[in-house]
């Protein structure tokens, strides 16, 4: 669900975070107005507007693990963790996490990826939150919470900053529910960098 | 300098180093890896990282925080947003969209480029730059080279780990840089 159909209707933090984001057309490749995030991290404001509203959401859902997304989930999930008194599990690419992991391959659009988790960070009935910046197929987010449920945690809610329901009026992902912060932006305003 | 200077500060550093979990004979043999994720693990050890950095520089006027790709994206970010600082990912090539920056740096075999992107910093930014640890110090100085090269003053690099033998405090302090860590690599596994 969007933020704003659910409890932040006319929130002016919605509009400066949106406003933050920085269209670049045809990255990576033509077609694609890519949504940069990384002006957000420019305003100081915006940035904190946006753990804010996440960190408010989810202060008293007593999740135990937020499970961040390499590696932009790295910068928006563990600012939540602190907050909410929450461990911090890094889902990593390949080769990337030392000692023992476990695996979730997933679909690309030529090809596959993986994610991997080490073993051991989240035990069986913890309650844990998935953060990525952007949710765009789902197919990285599915495979995070395929991981996560194999070890018998229980998905409480997918977050991102930027996204758009899968299916219009669809906003579960493997039964999981999507919390959005703001939609993809076509056009760029006069976004400064 | 290294953090542990007085009582308090002493009790979280320990708790720090505690938390950080060594791998032994990885990404290759020989490599006592320093994992930090165990330490992510620990909601009041991560908080008191955090915290310690915080202390040190929130009077600082630090303008920038520049945290390297990808464990630097974990550490950097909340120390910005507590001292109110912008944050700017150090990545990998071809990762940032839009104009960017590079600069190369030279690794044990071949090498290896940082990018940032044009405009993130301008000159009168006093910068931290941060990752989760220092070894040889060659990322470190390339991180450092695109900030001057844009214009900002790099006023420290903070690391959680420093690896001595591999003398990364030197080569910063060859640059004219300070380095600021809370605690030493460790040899022994722990369990």
């Amino acid at each position: 669900m969007f933020a704003e159909e659910n409890g932040l209707h006319g929130d002016p933090r919605i509009k400066a975070i949106s406003d933050a984001i920085r269209v670049v057309p045809h990255f990576p490749k033509p077609g694609i107005m890519f949504q940069d995030i990384t002006t957000l991290l420019l305003d100081p404001k915006a940035f904190r507007y946006t753990v804010d509203i996440f960190v408010d959401r989810y202060r008293d859902k007593k999740i135990s693990v937020v499970a961040g997304v390499e590696a932009r989930g790295f910068i928006f999930g563990p600012p939540i963790a602190l907050a909410i008194g929450a461990k911090f599990v890094p889902l990593r690419k390949p080769r990337k996490l030392p000692g023992e992991v476990i695996s979730e391959a997933y679909v690309l659009e030529y090809g596959t990826d993986c994610l991997e988790m080490h073993v051991g960070a989240v035990q069986p009935g913890e309650s844990v939150l998935i953060v990525d910046d952007l949710v765009a197929t789902g197919g990285t987010l599915s495979a995070a919470i395929r991981l996560l449920e194999r070890v018998g945690a229980e998905v409480v809610e997918c977050a991102c900053v930027i996204g758009l329901p899968l299916v219009k009026g669809n906003w579960r992902l493997n039964g999981v529910p999507l919390y959005v912060l703001v939609e993809p932006r076509l056009d760029d305003l006069e976004c400064t960098l | 300098m290294s953090a542990g200077e007085n009582g308090d500060s002493a009790a979280r550093i320990s708790g720090i180093k505690s938390a950080l979990r060594v791998i032994p004979n990885f990404p290759k043999p020989g490599i006592m890896f320093q994992d930090i994720t165990t330490l992510l693990l620990d909601p009041k050890a991560f908080k008191d990282t955090v915290d310690l950095f915080v202390e040190r520089y929130k009077n600082e006027h630090i303008s920038v925080i520049a945290g390297i790709e990808a464990r630097g994206f974990i550490f950097g970010p909340p120390i910005a947003l507590a001292i109110g600082a912008k944050f700017v990912p150090l990545r990998k090539p071809k990762k940032l969209p839009g104009e960017v920056i590079s600069e190369k740096y030279i690794l044990e075999y071949g090498s290896d480029c940082l990018e940032m992107h044009v405009g993130a910093v301008q000159s009168g930014d006093r910068a931290l730059i941060v990752d989760d640890l220092i070894a040889t110090g060659g990322t470190l100085c390339a991180a450092m080279n695109l900030l001057e090269r844009a214009g900002a003053e790099v006023v420290e690099c903070a690391c959680v780990i420093e690896v001595p033998e591999l003398k990364g405090r030197e080569r910063l302090r060859s640059h004219g840089k300070p380095l600021y860590v809370l605690v030493e690599s460790q040899f022994v596994p722990s369990s």
